[in-house]
């Protein structure tokens, strides 16, 4: 059943955000802490564990693909749903801010990689679409 | 017209899904038409959200992008950190344990790296524009971080509201510009294995940034990025108020 996979899915990350704002509460800060990341960590080890292999083959399966395939648009939403104006308006200093702490940051990604165990890049996409795509810019 | 109306605002989330498809089929015919495939469909779509929600700001003066406008507030729904949520924890089905192992080090690292360096340049760029004392340049500072750590920080030690409100602009600045700028930087700084995802989502840390940038990358990375971004708002939280602000005040 469809629904099976959807409410693991559901659980992992109603448990996760509860084990994150409890962390949050131990730290003493206002925030959540790590709770999707909790989430994606419990999903991934319930779809490895033999006892749960009902609840992520088959139908059940398709339940938590069908949301896997649907972040994109959520994604598109969820952009469409940001403050820009605030973002266009906070005038020079949030812009310098904001350009500067991504491009520092982006600068930094492949120096931090190189710590510790590398892993293999991923095969190319295919996408049926597009027989032309090519990743990125 | 009225009649239409009332039955969009009454069904917004399924005119989300309407409104969401369609956009997302006109940006991937813009894509292999305009672009040959170039440029992601992902990308478009998700660059089409971001100027579609300014035009409607502009409009409603709200700060929901289009979900301030009536008959598309389901878009707020669909968008919003409920949804997303769900859809990121789905993507970490068929993740493989092993390769979140192997980067959980250098996954930690990233992520105080990242809150680090952002709070250092968000206080220094504060420091040039003339800020002098310790709860603005911290706060501005935490707002480099992430639009969240920004006013959590700000609040914690008592900034002034405007300051706050630049905090949150600097930190929405930065979401939009990893959004967009991910695809396009995405080849040079290696972006395109698990563990380079993780720490890249541990050093840009918004969550909605490295979300959309990712997707618009390449979405089986996705996973990877969101699980260390989604700690990333909580170290900074816990860091901001309490020690980057203790060093700030002991410098100035």
């Amino acid at each position: 059943m469809v629904i099976y996979g959807v409410a693991l899915l559901a659980a992992c990350l109603v448990s996760g955000l509860y084990i994150g704002e409890l962390l949050g509460q131990l730290l003493g800060v206002q925030a959540n802490v790590g709770g999707v990341g909790i989430a994606m960590v419990l999903l991934v080890l319930a779809s490895g564990s033999k006892r749960l292999q009902s609840l992520v083959t088959g139908p059940s399966g398709d339940g938590i693909k069908f949301w896997s395939a649907m972040y994109i648009p959520i994604v598109v939403a969820m952009a469409a749903s940001q403050n820009v104006v605030a973002a266009v308006d906070g005038g020079l200093l949030a812009l310098i801010v904001g350009v500067l702490a991504v491009v520092v940051s982006f600068a930094l990604v492949p120096l931090i990689s190189r710590i510790g165990p590398q892993s293999e890049p991923l095969p190319p996409l295919e996408e049926p679409s597009a027989s032309t795509t090519k990743r990125g810019v | 017209m009225e009649t239409l109306s009332e039955v969009l605002r009454a069904n917004g989330l399924i005119v989300a899904f309407t409104v969401v498809g369609i956009t997302v089929w006109l940006s991937y015919v813009v894509s292999n038409r305009f672009t040959r495939g170039r440029i992601h469909g992902s990308a478009i779509a998700i660059l089409l959200g971001l100027v579609a929600a300014y035009f409607a700001g502009l409009e409603t003066e709200g700060r929901r992008g289009v979900a301030d406008i009536g008959v598309l507030a389901g878009i707020g729904i669909m968008g919003g950190g409920m949804m997303r949520d769900f859809g990121i924890v789905s993507t970490a089905f068929g993740v493989h344990l092993g390769e979140l192992r192997k980067a959980g080090v250098v996954g930690m690292i990233s992520i105080f790296a990242g809150v680090i360096v952002s709070f250092i340049i968000g206080a220094v760029v504060a420091v040039l524009f003339g800020y002098s004392d310790a709860e603005s340049i911290t706060t501005i500072g935490a707002g480099a971080v992430t639009y969240i750590v920004g006013p959590v920080t700000g609040t914690a030690i008592g900034a002034s509201s405007d300051v706050i409100a630049l905090s949150v602009a600097a930190g929405v600045v930065k979401s939009i510009l990893v959004m967009i700028g991910t695809p396009m930087v995405a080849r040079y700084i290696g972006l395109n294995n698990p563990q380079s995802a993780m720490v890249f989502g541990g050093l840009m840390g918004t969550t909605s940034g490295v979300a959309g940038g990712l997707a618009a990358t390449d979405p089986r990375l996705v996973p990877y990025g969101a699980m260390t971004a989604t700690f990333y708002t909580g170290i900074g939280c816990l860091l901001g108020p309490s020690i980057l602000y203790f060093i700030v005040r002991a410098l100035v």
